[in-house]
């Protein structure tokens, strides 16, 4: 199989561009690069099949100049799952966004809780008075400074 | 007989949207669900006789041949898997039902979660029969699309965030899922999974080993293998005990299984594959470690599952009949055990009203019942004898002795501290809520959600459906040995895989 350089760069930019996203703090980002990713991965199916060539219908070309019909088939699939992927993970945004006032993604839980516990340790350095490695989970809702 | 491998699909899907239109009857929805489910189980039970006596029961969708069409295959694995599954399925039915999260809430009527749930049942045995990677992809897709609406159904800021991390990991490992597929139909030109063995073994190694690296990591995301597990136990504990259950007891195991699927049909391995031996330690230990530091009991049994799956790892990862055999044991009691301990979570939270174990005391002495549900699992999952973990785990232990490299020793040596770091895990979950003071129940959290809890008091129908999973998970202990020797048929049919292949493209092929 020849490989077309063109469609090589464009799918190591989607993917780059894309994966560049979704390591972002901001959700929008992080769904953006979903898509991005999405539309890498669904192009890069197509480029599985082969260089283009006539449209599989019988009788209207012959055999060998005929393009693979079977990666256009999984692709087609693979479009309309990520498409309504995408439209519930907007919802879901749109959701979070209307509860918390901002679309950064939090901490979990485990990660606020060391870091609670770590402010907890240095303060009590600082005053040398208290144990202070009580590991009490915050509480859900609770706001924890970052 | 071969139309009976498309109906443990086909119906849960078909009854879903019948489930969607009788929205407004509850009961008919109930009813649905439950004859459905049964009827999955008694299927898989006739697939699973035929498939040992006579060899893998094919189905070629729609008339087309094998490496071009869909294939359906239920070999013995497949079969064997489909049956606890669809018991699992039908015990935390029953339990919801019970539980009455299915009616959501007391203000809103929602009808999502049956035909949800089946959906979700429809995909997890699709996942399971299917005989082409593409196929598996869109099961895995329709399994976790279901699970996506089953944990967001109530959206609270705390279940939103939850919720998010875990859409986009999955999201995340499906579009490498669709890379992956991509590479190996460009490296191929064929998606079936009983044709991919001969065109792998013609590439060059180092294409056959990024492919099968790329493998491990698309399926490692949805097991939640250690480094990979992160959004487990953030996501899984936000989710109401009967969805936590099925999410923990089947969608991890889905993705075992397409591990183990993977591994051994389409990559033919000699030997022991040490990269994964390491991963399958260090899963284990962290996994363990990471329950022992927690204090809410959810969270606990969730750190408990990542732990768990390394034993699986590590049986596939030693490539001997043997091991192969302990994974499949493995698999089935984990199954059971991990979604039963789930579901006593559940009973316990409806009693107190909390998940914390500081919070909680005197379970004990106040509900007796659901001590002895919470012991039995608890036991099995740390490997005590006489209970099905034990069985499982032995069985595991000695296929590492029996490979005998230091590797595996180091591994089997990793399996037993996990064991005993297990049982200090579950003691510690046993002392801070069975035992003390009988505690008053704390109040509902939030009034308005679609679980009742803190109401001192439980229904037929959850204790019901626990006691019949732990009933399930004594009942494989009493059979382990028909149980060990099926498992042994069906590893020996893995490792060999040209019934497989012989059987989905004819006996051409079988080569």
């Amino acid at each position: 199989m020849t490989v077309n350089i063109t469609m090589a760069i464009v799918l190591a930019g989607l993917y780059t561009v894309g994966l560049y996203l979704l390591m972002q703090r901001s959700l929008m980002r992080v769904i953006l690069g979903i898509v991005i990713v999405g539309h890498g991965a669904n192009l890069f199916l197509q480029v599985a099949g082969g260089p283009p060539g006539q449209p599989v219908f019988v009788g209207s070309a012959v055999l060998e100049t005929m393009v693979d019909p079977l990666p256009q088939a999984l692709a087609l699939t693979a479009i309309v799952i990520t498409f309504a992927l995408t439209t519930f993970l907007l919802a879901l945004a749109y959701r979070s966004w209307a509860l918390l006032g901002h679309d950064e993604v939090r901490d979990d839980v485990e990660d606020r809780r060391i870091r609670l516990a770590e402010r907890e340790r240095e303060d009590g350095e600082e005053s040398e008075s208290e144990t202070t490695t009580s590991f009490e989970a915050p509480e859900a809702g609770e706001e924890v400074p970052r | 007989m071969t139309v009976l491998v498309a109906l443990p699909v086909l119906l849960p899907l078909l009854a879903a949207a019948l489930s969607l239109v009788a929205g407004r009857a509850p009961r008919v929805q109930r009813a649905l669900g439950v004859l459905v489910l049964t009827a999955i189980a008694v299927i898989a039970g006739v697939l699973l006789k035929e498939a040992d006596n006579h060899g893998p029961v094919v189905l070629q969708l729609g008339g087309y041949a094998a490496p071009f069409g869909i294939t359906l295959v239920a070999d013995r694995l497949a079969a064997l898997l489909l049956l606890v599954s669809a018991l699992v399925t039908l015990a935390v039915l029953i339990f919801s039902i019970g539980q009455r999260i299915t009616d959501y809430g007391r203000h809103t009527a929602s009808t999502a979660f049956h035909p949800m749930y089946l959906v979700l049942c429809a995909g997890v045995s699709l996942a399971y029969l299917t005989g082409d990677l593409f196929n598996l992809f869109v099961a895995f897709e329709i399994m976790l699309s279901s699970s996506y609406v089953l944990i967001t159904r109530r959206t609270t800021a705390d279940r939103v965030r939850a919720s998010m991390t875990y859409v986009i990991v999955s999201l995340a490992s499906s579009l490498l899922f669709i890379t992956m597929i991509a590479l190996v139909y460009a490296a191929t030109g064929t998606v079936n999974l009983a044709a991919l063995p001969e065109k792998i073994a013609a590439l060059s190694p180092g294409v056959q080993t990024s492919l099968g690296l790329l493998m491990v990591v698309v399926f490692g995301i949805k097991a939640a293998l250690v480094p990979l597990h992160f959004w487990l136990p953030d996501s899984y504990p936000t989710a109401p005990a009967p969805i936590t259950a099925v999410f923990a007891g089947l969608l991890t195991k889905v993705g075992v299984y397409a591990l183990i699927r993977t591994q051994t049909l389409v990559f033919v391995h000699d030997v022991g594959w040490t990269v994964l031996l390491v991963i399958a330690l260090l899963t284990m230990l962290i996994g363990v470690l990471g329950a022992i530091a927690q204090n809410d009991l959810n969270r606990m049994l969730s750190f408990l599952l990542v732990s768990h799956i390394g034993y699986m790892l590590f049986g596939l990862a030693l490539f001997t009949v043997l091991g192969l055999a302990g994974v499949i044991l493995y698999v089935v009691h984990h199954i059971t055990v991990q979604a039963a301990l789930f579901l006593v979570s559940g009973l316990i939270t409806r009693h107190t009203g909390t998940v914390s174990l500081q919070g909680m005391s005197g379970v004990a002495k106040a509900y007796p019942v659901i001590a002895v549900l919470f012991a039995l699992p608890a036991l099995s999952l740390a490997g005590i004898p006489p209970f099905s973990g034990f069985v499982a785990k032995i069985a595991l232990l000695q296929a590492g002795a029996q490979v005998g490299t230091a590797a595996a020793y180091a591994v089997t040596a990793a399996a037993v501290l996990t064991s005993l770091l297990t049982l200090f895990a579950v003691t510690k979950i046993w002392v801070g809520a069975f035992w003390g003071k009988v505690s008053e129940p704390h109040q509902d959290p939030d009034p308005d959600d679609e679980v009742t809890v803190g109401t001192g008091s439980t229904s037929t129908g959850m204790l019901v459906s626990t006691g019949g999973l732990v009933a399930v998970s004594v009942l494989i202990a009493v059979f382990a040995g028909p149980l060990s020797a099926m498992s042994e048929r069906a590893a020996a049919d893995l490792l060999d895989g040209s019934a497989y292949r012989a059987a989905v493209l004819g006996a051409e092929g079988s080569g």
